[in-house]
């Protein structure tokens, strides 16, 4: 008979721990690209570089293949490991953010589409805001995978706040852009264009809270929303104030 | 009064009600199930009170205190030698045919001592039958596997009507019926198995206590008598021992999971008692989420 302290120190399930490693890793991998999409695209609508957003395309690809990769890894460890408990739950939620990452990379590849549709057109303002949106979302995406990988609940549960951030900056944007549509309305399509840049990259940061979302489960168990202002935000759009 | 003493014994009603019907519907249980119907217990058939298992100076099991839930199925797991059988075999004081067992605390069985100096052991497993490892059928009929149970506990309604009922409550009925006079042990492992379930139900149990039942059969026969528990619980209450911990997900709607505490004496106790779902995705003790992802066994 073994007890429990004698076969502690024993390190049971050595192959399995190797992979999720990997697959941790994986969505680590497929993080940064998902980052460097969102950078990459703006600045090449910052700069109007219609090779650039053709590139973004390509990269998206990449980004697809690559979440298919690791969404195959993952079904094949579920079918033959069998999870349990903190097993299953990482590797669950392995499944959601993976697909809340490339549903970030289609973010950046619509941003990419309206600056190649865009063709000759000239921006309709320089982009200011709209980079600082695409800079406060990725931050927040690199920090949530860090904390999703070091299973830290508190920041996990901090970051969607900075998501008021966000939509402090689109409401900006918005205001900003309407300005110029009610002075002159043949500036509907080009400020229709940036609207759609900025919903984007709105909404980029509202899927980092997802990711937030799963940390808080992996480490605790707790399938729970967490609250950012975001809804208070489109309540004031609601009322018109 | 529920069980089950000596002088109870002779007046029991006989199985044939049970035929067609399950245990609990019988007259005799209906008046227990009414009586404990405002109790807020009711919904324990079987319930284990700071219960210590000793074989000897031995103390094999310490302080278990599990409710047992009617109509459900519960899975006691956890790692080798860690007293999951010995608890098991409390529940019908089959452990008292190991000399020098002896225990302490209390099991209650619809709310009375299953240890109580006039409870009958022969009588308590009737009402509590017991599965085992290793299909063990008498070396008779199909027939007579089922019959002689019922018969020598004094089944007077139609033998061969109780023998259908029990063969086809145990999924086996249209594989053997052709064939009822031919030995039990010419079944397959599998069949044997579902034999020795049917010999149980014949003799009108309340709870099937289950010892690894599948660990001897191949993964189909397993699946079979997986799928016999979930329309067994129907009708009984179950308690499974078992070393898969897939086969506890998959079948139980709560687990006790036992463990080693006491490194010197060797004790086991259960740790952790919950509902399945939550002890496979949210374990409360760190020991029951090592042993479900495998890392101590």
């Amino acid at each position: 008979m073994t007890t429990y302290k004698e076969t502690e120190d024993i390190m049971l399930r050595k192959t399995f721990e190797h992979e999720i490693q990997q697959v941790k890793d994986d969505v680590l991998l497929l993080g940064s690209m998902v980052e460097q999409a969102i950078l990459n695209t703006v600045e090449a609508l910052k700069k109007r570089d219609i090779k650039a957003a053709h590139e973004i395309l390509s990269a998206d690809k990449l980004i697809n293949k690559k979440r298919f990769d690791i969404e195959h890894k993952l079904m094949i460890l579920i079918a033959t490991q069998q999870p349990m408990a903190h097993d299953l739950r990482l590797l669950a939620s392995c499944m959601e953010i993976i697909s809340e990452l490339e549903r970030m990379g289609d973010y950046a590849k619509g941003i990419a589409n309206i600056n190649i549709r865009m063709g000759d057109a000239p921006l309709l303002k320089p982009l200011i805001d709209i980079p600082r949106m695409a800079q406060i979302g990725v931050d927040m995406l690199h920090r949530a995978l860090t904390a999703f990988v070091n299973e830290d609940v508190e920041t996990a549960q901090k970051l969607p706040v900075l998501d008021d951030e966000v939509d402090a900056l689109y409401n900006q944007v918005y205001r900003e852009l309407m300005t110029f549509v009610i002075q002159d309305a043949t500036t509907i399509e080009r400020a229709n264009w940036l609207l759609w840049v900025a919903h984007n990259l709105e909404r980029v940061a509202d899927r980092v809270t997802n990711i937030c979302e799963r940390t808080v489960f992996i480490a605790t168990g707790d399938m729970t929303e967490i609250k950012s202002t975001d809804d208070e935000f489109w309540k004031t759009q609601k009322n018109g104030s | 009064m529920a069980i089950i003493s000596r002088s109870d014994r002779r007046e029991r009603q006989s199985p044939a009600s049970h035929v067609f019907g399950p245990a609990q519907e019988t007259k005799g249980d209906l008046v227990v199930a009414q009586s404990l119907s405002n109790h807020e217990n009711a919904k324990h058939v079987l319930e284990a009170k700071g219960l210590g298992i000793y074989y000897g100076d031995f103390r094999a099991v310490a302080d278990v205190n599990i409710p047992i839930k009617r109509h459900k199925i519960t899975a006691i797991i956890g790692p080798s030698g860690c007293g999951k059988s010995t608890l098991l075999r409390a529940f019908n004081r089959m452990n008292e045919l190991v000399p020098g067992t002896n225990i302490e605390g209390e099991v209650l069985f619809d709310g009375e001592n299953l240890y109580d100096s006039v409870v009958d052991p022969v009588e308590v497993r009737y009402r509590i039958g017991m599965v085992f490892q290793k299909p063990n059928p008498f070396p008779k009929s199909i027939y007579e596997n089922i019959a002689w149970g019922a018969r020598i506990h004094g089944f007077k309604g139609k033998m061969d009507d109780l023998v259908e009922s029990c063969l086809r409550q145990a999924a086996l009925w249209d594989e053997v019926k052709d064939k009822l006079n031919q030995s039990g042990l010419a079944l397959s492992g599998g069949q044997q198995q579902r034999l020795c379930i049917a010999r149980t139900l014949a003799v009108q149990p309340e709870v099937i206590l289950m010892d690894e039942p599948a660990s001897a059969l191949d993964p189909i026969a397993t699946l079979k008598i997986e799928e016999l528990m979930q329309e067994l619980k129907k009708n009984y209450t179950i308690v499974i021992v078992t070393h898969n911990m897939q086969q506890a997900a998959r079948v139980s709607d709560y687990t006790a999971m036992m463990m080693l505490t006491d490194r010197e004496a060797h004790s086991g106790t259960v740790i952790e008692f919950d509902e399945t779902t939550r002890i496979f995705t949210n374990p409360k003790d760190k020991r029951t989420e090592d042993y479900v992802t495998g890392r101590f066994g």
